[in-house]
């Protein structure tokens, strides 16, 4: 910042200055903040992420879909992809293979499966870090992996985007797909949680 | 631009701050503005790829020293004043304060004159472009020796994009690295795999 800047006012003063400027275009056409913030939790949601991995556990045929054309497996669930989001790919994690995502620019992240970025997920300490010490940094995250297990980290530095489908664990195996959606947490379609029968 | 914001492989960071199941968002402001991007961006006043330039060019200082969400404000923030929808001195007489903007864009290219189609298989090298505008190219892997494991969808090529430049929309490869050989004896044994759009990509002889 210069030396002959003011202080900047208060975020909350600045968002709502932001708001007023664009208040007539968006009223033009329909649109507001108030309204956006419903469709955003309405949408933007790590449930529909979680329900996508329950069907995985429980049809095969589902799985191959998924993992052949990620866009059009999830349209099965009415979930899109917002317009600049071209294809989502889904990385399966196995004992062999643990992927973890990251946006090591800014913090791209496939919204209508896992929701908002949480914040560390924004933080410079997880995009600076997760490319160069993965296993260190999935160790202090709660998430160690085993030394034979190979680590893929995915920078989603274009326009495709990336869930993790975590492991089932095995004493769920038999169980229906809702119950089988509530343990799925939104750190797990990131990569750096497993899940347990409890939930996350 | 090689920004503050480029930071995959940066040192000297210390712990990740995770909380599980924590809100996305630390304050009711955080959430207005998550939800104004959105709107904004329905406006279509500008494009993803002006607006990723727009947090790019915040300054340094207030770039590290800014959450999330002020980056995002401050972004759409220079881009209004930018397209004319409003002036910096409009902005800080409504907030009743400053409004630290981003600095000024420098310029933008067009797609590489001889970008070429990959196989999956192939090794490619990342070209060692240096460009003062937007790219979609982190440092890290600049001038490195991967594997193309895939081609992505045709998307449109953000040095040009965000620049208001004519390019051809170029698909984007999946390049798988070792980060053994992008930081030779620095890096922990992982594979790495980044989206990189066909012009920062050249053949290896």
């Amino acid at each position: 910042m210069a030396s002959h800047q003011a202080p900047n006012a208060s975020m909350e003063q600045r968002l709502a200055a932001v708001e007023r400027v664009l208040e007539v275009r968006a009223h033009d056409k329909g649109l507001s903040v108030d309204g956006t913030i419903e469709m955003v939790e309405e949408k933007f949601v790590s449930e529909n992420g979680a329900k996508v991995v329950a069907r995985v556990w429980t049809d095969p045929a589902f799985r191959a879909r998924l993992l052949a054309d990620g866009k059009a497996a999830i349209a099965e669930f009415g979930i899109g992809l917002p317009a600049i989001q071209r294809q989502v790919y889904v990385l399966e994690n196995t004992p062999a293979v643990h992927n973890v995502i990251v946006c090591t620019l800014c913090s791209c992240t496939a919204t209508t499966l896992i929701g908002p970025p949480p914040n560390w997920y924004e933080d410079l300490e997880y995009r600076a870090r997760v490319v160069r010490e993965a296993r260190t940094v999935l160790q202090e995250m709660g998430c160690p992996v085993a030394p034979e297990t190979e680590i893929r980290v995915w920078d989603t530095t274009a326009d495709t985007r990336f869930m993790v489908l975590p492991m089932q664990p095995p004493e769920t195996i038999g169980w229906p797909e809702d119950r089988l959606a509530a343990i799925v947490t939104r750190d797990s379609l990131i990569g750096v949680a497993r899940l347990s029968a409890a939930g996350g | 631009m090689d920004g503050m914001h480029d930071l995959g492989g940066r040192q000297g960071f210390g712990k990740v701050g995770i909380v599980p199941k924590a809100s996305p968002f630390q304050a009711a402001w955080e959430k207005r503005a998550y939800a104004l991007r959105s709107m904004a961006a329905q406006l279509g006043l500008y494009n993803v790829d002006e607006y990723r330039h727009a947090v790019e060019r915040m300054d340094p200082r207030h770039s590290v020293s800014a959450s999330y969400y002020e980056r995002v404000i401050t972004a759409i923030a220079t881009l209004l004043v930018e397209k004319g929808v409003t002036t910096k001195a409009e902005l800080e007489a409504i907030a009743g304060g400053g409004f630290a903007l981003s600095h000024p864009s420098a310029g933008g290219r067009t797609n590489a004159a001889d970008r070429k189609s990959f196989q999956r298989g192939e090794r490619v090298r990342v070209r060692n472009d240096f460009v003062p505008g937007h790219i979609r190219l982190p440092g890290y892997i600049r001038g490195k020796t991967g594997v193309v494991m895939y081609e992505g969808p045709l998307t449109p090529f953000p040095d040009a994009h965000a620049h208001g430049i004519e390019a051809a929309d170029e698909p984007t490869y999946d390049v798988q690295f070792r980060s053994e050989e992008l930081w030779p004896g620095g890096a922990e044994q992982a594979v790495i795999h980044v989206a990189v759009f066909q012009s920062y990509l050249e053949a290896v002889a």
